[in-house]
């Protein structure tokens, strides 16, 4: 027996053999997206090759694909054509095809990026207000009112898909960004007004009281004081709310069509000749999940607090 | 205190909570309940949403008597149970196996951490496309990975109604499992060190400490990851939608890939909402019971 140590600390055998494990489990979990992104800079040929190419010859086909419509032309008529003047131009040349027009992809990952942020600004805004009251104030019936916001949370957005897709037909906002932008804050407004009352409860009460004694309002007091002290949940609160739009896709499938739709319907439609053309979802896919890995890595400190709605706090 | 506070100028702070508060409630009023209520309302009728100018009919319980009576309904049920308790089992145990790993807090901890939640954050409609991909019997990797050492042969995970029910439960549980170990972690790190020191004093061994001290510490904390995933994976759409768009046949159409049909594709508004109101009470109904026995183990 080793009695150097602390009973609790865990042996330096059992330490590594956990560790061990879990890099195991981090590489392996981490596989199938290495693979989409790797996907991404193959060639069509080679994404379709078995056994699965682990190493290749790396190719931007996917994302001149991506961003581009195409459409395939006779030898003769490929010959008559100026010289390429671009290096996109020659590559899909070069596969027997020209270029005919930029495709949707920017369109649609511009919508995830307007909706998102439009939807990310209201609920926080709307969310921080209505925390700061159920978090100082004595509001009536504050604990029904706070479990009725979570319980909104709870339908099946399928379930009230069909009613607002009516409504929405009604008020002319189908298929509408500020459409989205309205769903979207709805059904993020929940998690924000329970995760900001959680950082607010945090802040003590004793600031905005000093700054009233030194001649401030209320009003003043919470968008000089209160809101400052709070940046730091506010911005967690925010990413949540943006991964949380940016990756919906149940009303977006089901309420947007041409105009307000965003990239994660948008994504598996990406066909190709004789089928889907999976370096160009790769390169969709790639572009879409950076901006969330990078949040990841941002929230990592609240991470636990975001996904259990602050009940659970660390 | 109370009356100084009053003496401050500006709005009252009665005024002020009002203000605050009544946009978030309206906006849940109109964009959540009034579609809910209009929802329920239509679930008496025989309303087409497609048919415009035809007057939706009040036909009483027949939609729910329809529903209930019907053997295809209890066939989607059956099979959104499967995927709803096979993803529990597995992202209990897994998720609860890696939080007692991590937790054993050698270097590099929190980088792994980091890198094993990635899969959560991202859309699972997007993780559905790349999986189908990956699971392709002629150029996935997911064959080419089983069949590296020895040869098991060719999976057809999403063409095969036997295999495409565990092909879902396989990248649900890939995607969601750092959740619940997240949560677990959370709960074994709240466990005060002199628990364990009084044991070590009573002499008790690591598994004695481990049945009697961490497993009852961070039970409460699984049992509420278990309950966000229960929720989630009842209403689950859109995952399995780009996964397997509850095929083949309909071997993988779980409830909420039903109702999507019969609302959005055959516009059977009426029929539609009365399996709506029916799984959003189901969910009401499953939840509420269970934080009564949560909250009942917690105060144990």
């Amino acid at each position: 027996m080793d009695t150097s140590r602390s009973p609790l600390e865990p042996s330096g055998f059992s330490r590594k053999l956990a560790a061990t494990i879990i890099i195991v489990y981090m590489v392996v979990t981490l596989i199938p997206i290495s693979w989409i992104v790797a996907t991404s800079f193959k060639s069509v040929d080679s994404a379709i090759s078995y056994p699965p190419e682990v190493f290749f010859e790396p190719s931007l086909e996917g994302y001149v694909n991506l961003f581009t419509n195409r459409s395939r032309q006779s030898e003769e008529y490929l010959d008559s054509l100026p010289e390429a003047e671009t290096w996109y131009e020659e590559l899909v040349r070069s596969r027997d095809m020209v270029i005919t027009g930029p495709s949707k992809f920017f369109g649609r990952y511009t919508n995830s990026m307007i909706i998102g942020f439009g939807a990310t600004f209201f609920s926080v805004f709307l969310g921080a207000l209505a925390a700061y009251a159920f978090s100082r104030f004595k509001v009536p019936l504050k604990d029904d009112l706070m479990f009725f916001i979570l319980s909104t949370r709870m339908f099946p957005p399928i379930a009230v898909a069909v009613p607002i897709f009516i409504m929405y037909r009604k008020l002319g906002l189908g298929d509408t960004h500020l459409g989205m932008i309205i769903l979207y804050t709805v059904v993020n407004l929940s998690l924000a007004v329970w995760l900001l009352k959680g950082f607010m409860d945090e802040i003590p009460k004793e600031y905005e009281e000093a700054a009233m004694i030194d001649g401030y309002s209320r009003l003043q007091a919470f968008f000089k004081v209160v809101l400052p002290q709070a940046m730091t949940g506010i911005a967690a609160t925010a990413i949540f709310c943006m991964i949380f739009s940016w990756n919906e896709y149940a009303f977006a499938v089901l309420l947007t069509q041409f105009n307000a739709q965003t990239a994660p319907p948008f994504i598996p439609t990406i066909i190709g000749e004789g089928g889907l053309d999976w370096p160009a979802i790769g390169a969709g896919t790639t572009l879409f999940l950076i901006p969330v890995m990078i949040f990841t890595v941002v929230l990592r400190k609240h991470l636990l607090r975001g996904i259990t709605f602050g009940a659970v706090r660390k | 205190m109370k009356s100084a506070v009053k003496k401050f100028k500006g709005l009252s702070d009665k005024a002020i909570a009002w203000i605050f508060i009544t946009p978030t409630l309206i906006l849940l009023l109109a964009i959540n309940i009034y579609p809910l209520i209009y929802a329920i309302r239509m679930s008496f009728t025989n309303f087409y949403a497609n048919k415009i100018g035809r007057e939706p009919k009040f036909v009483g319980l027949k939609n729910y008597k329809k529903i209930l009576g019907k053997e295809e309904i209890w066939e989607k049920m059956q099979i959104t149970a499967h995927f709803v308790c096979w993803t529990l089992i597995l992202q209990a145990l897994i998720g609860l196996g890696l939080a007692l790993l991590l937790n054993k807090k050698f270097k590099g901890n929190e980088l792994l951490t980091t890198l094993i939640v990635l899969p959560m954050m991202l859309s699972p409609a997007v993780v559905g496309v790349f999986w189908t991909y990956l699971y392709n019997p002629q150029v996935g990797l997911f064959n080419y990975v089983i069949n590296f050492f020895y040869d098991f042969g060719v999976f057809d995970m999403i063409g095969s109604s036997t295999l495409a029910p565990w092909s879902i439960v396989i990248v649900d549980t890939w995607m969601w499992t750092p959740f619940t170990m997240l949560i677990c972690l959370a709960g074994l790190r709240s466990i005060p060190n002199y628990m364990y020191e009084a044991a070590e004093v009573d002499r008790a061994s690591k598994w004695q400490q481990f049945i009697h001290i961490t497993l009852p510490s961070v039970l409460p904390f699984l049992l509420l990851a278990l309950l966000f995933r229960g929720i989630e994976n009842f209403k689950m759409f859109d995952l399995v939608v780009e996964l397997t768009s509850g095929g083949p046949g309909s071997a993988t159409e779980l409830a909420s890939i039903n109702l999507k049909r019969e609302a959005f594709e055959k516009w059977k508004t009426g029929y539609s909402s009365a399996f709506a109101v029916i799984l959003f009470v189901t969910i009401f109904g499953f939840g509420n019971v269970y934080v009564k026995v949560m909250n009942k183990i917690k105060d144990r």
